[in-house]
């Protein structure tokens, strides 16, 4: 089943368009990983499907209901949940306290503090501790722990390896399989190509606001992605859908 | 020397009203980023929707609370929805300039309607009984009433703010406001919950302020300037900060009227103004924004 949909939807900043027509639809349990150069689109198409930017033109759907118009907060409760690049956490708040602001929507579920512990079980060790405090690995799964907490139909994440240690982002990807194996789907915007491509079964790569090339990890080889990614002899779209 | 304690003492109570009356200037500001210039004027505003209620229906001033205190927070939360959340769209300087034209119109309108005579609210034999600690020091029982009060209404709206959910968001939506709308705070009822407290809590200071001493319809201003003091020498955003600002504005106050009685209000600018040279940031700075 559908769970997200995006119909022809075109964004801009100001006079600079960041996304052109771009449609696609993302089924539940799925994980769409969408990479692309600096400037491709890749964080625009995410606060597209937060809230935080409403398309120039074009329809964001989720479960067949029109939310291009819904505000952010209204959309956490509605089922999405974005881990913006940056962490963004409450810095004066304690991991705790941060954690449970996530859950200010109220959406039953089976994430609750304590499975947040057992999924980052380094960041109970310093429940206590304020987020400003903590090293970029335990920010980052606060981050995800927050984000989670909202019981999210849909989770978000905008490039979760940035700035942290390979070993560190191998142990965020461990948790966020156990994630998606929970049946949660995932969209996410990452630079790290081989992990983006090991927990995606769909990628999605934009080049410049469109789509430059989609597909199964499988079936795309690496200079196809390549190609696409860098916009040299970009391949033709296959779909652009990646469902 | 008990000259000088006694002045201390009277500095610490007068402190406390002081507390009370900057709170909800702290909490504004912790939360919106904003100082509302209406503050002062909202807490006159009060006393005089006192005043009618005491002229009209008789009895102590004491009951009006009942009415007051929730007519206010009920036109805080208003005032945020219908005016400031408009205001605050526009960048920062809106909304300052927003709540000075509310000051001005809110100092007119009473100056309209009741004249510039002194007003102020008559407790009985509250307003002027004290406890006799001994030949020097007495102790009066309404500032000492409000004392405590200020002392129990910060202690509560840290708590609120410290364990309660709505305190909790507030505290996050203060922090990082796109993160708490992301994690599915409604920002907006943050925000008018915020106002209705704040003007909850100066609606407390602006009745007791009345019945202390008197009011006019233009002793908000000066209402203000001492809030702002308080607020600032505590720390902004921080409501222990605002109780200790109170009472070193307050005890800055008394010694300075016992140097010299017409000195104290100067003592306690220029105490102000040394601490914002030295100490910009308040004495407790502001590590944990609102609470």
């Amino acid at each position: 089943m559908t769970l997200l949909r995006l119909e022809r939807v075109t964004a801009h900043y100001g006079h600079l368009q960041a996304l052109d027509e771009l449609s696609l639809s993302l089924d539940e349990g799925a994980t769409l990983a969408v990479i692309g150069a600096n400037g491709a689109g890749k964080s625009t198409l995410l606060s597209l499907v937060s809230g935080e930017l409403r398309p120039s033109q074009g329809r964001v759907y989720l479960n067949d209901e029109d939310i291009t118009k819904v505000e952010p907060y209204r959309r956490v409760n509605l089922g999405i949940a974005l881990v913006p690049e940056g962490r963004h956490l409450f810095s004066t708040l304690t991991v705790e306290e941060n954690l449970l602001v996530g859950a200010a929507s109220r959406r039953q579920g089976r994430w609750n503090i304590d499975a947040v512990y057992d999924v980052f079980p380094f960041i109970k060790q310093r429940r206590n501790v304020r987020a400003a405090l903590l090293s970029g690995g335990e920010q980052q799964a606060v981050a995800i722990g927050r984000a989670l907490m909202s019981n999210p139909a849909l989770l978000l994440l905008d490039e979760v390896s940035l700035g942290l240690a390979p070993v560190i982002v191998r142990d965020l990807y461990v948790a966020l399989r156990q994630v998606t194996e929970g049946g949660t789907t995932l969209l996410l915007v990452e630079q790290d190509l081989t992990e983006a491509l090991n927990i995606a079964s769909h990628v999605l790569c934009l080049l410049e606001g469109r789509v430059a090339l989609s597909g199964s990890p499988q079936d795309l080889d690496q200079t196809q992605v390549v190609n696409a990614y860098f916009g040299r002899h970009a391949a033709p779209p296959e779909a652009n859908s990646p469902s | 020397m008990m000259v000088w304690i006694n002045a201390i003492v009277q500095g610490l109570l007068l402190g406390g009203l002081y507390a009370l009356f900057s709170c909800g200037l702290s909490l504004m500001f912790g939360v919106m980023r904003f100082v509302n210039l209406a503050h002062g004027d909202f807490a006159v505003l009060s006393a005089y929707v006192a005043y009618v209620l005491v002229e009209h229906l008789g009895g102590t001033p004491l009951w009006t609370f009942a009415i007051v205190i929730p007519a206010s927070a009920l036109v805080g939360f208003m005032l945020q929805r219908l005016l400031l959340d408009r205001a605050l769209i526009g960048g920062e300087l809106s909304p300052l300039l927003v709540t000075f034209g509310l000051s001005i119109l809110i100092e007119n309108l009473l100056q309209q309607g009741f004249g510039a005579n002194n007003e102020s609210l008559f407790v009985g034999s509250l307003s002027y009984d004290s406890w006799k600690i001994n030949n020097s020091i007495y102790l009066g029982r309404l500032q000492v009433i409000v004392f405590g009060i200020a002392v129990l209404l910060i202690a509560s709206l840290q708590l609120f703010l410290s364990r309660s959910r709505p305190g909790r968001n507030m505290r996050a939506t203060a922090d990082n406001r796109r993160a708490a709308s992301l994690s599915g705070v409604n920002e907006r009822r943050v925000r008018a919950t915020a106002t209705a407290i704040a003007l909850a809590t100066v609606a407390v200071g602006g009745l007791f302020l009345a019945m202390r001493t008197s009011f006019t319809p233009t002793s908000g201003s000066n209402d203000l300037i001492f809030a702002f003091e308080a607020v600032i020498i505590g720390g902004l955003g921080n409501l222990w900060g605002t109780l200790l600002g109170g009472l070193i504005l307050g005890v800055a106050q008394t010694v300075g009227s016992q140097i010299n009685p017409a000195d104290g209000i100067l003592a306690g600018h220029l105490v102000f103004l040394a601490i914002l040279a030295y100490r910009p940031q308040g004495i407790i700075a502001s590590r944990y924004a609102v609470s």
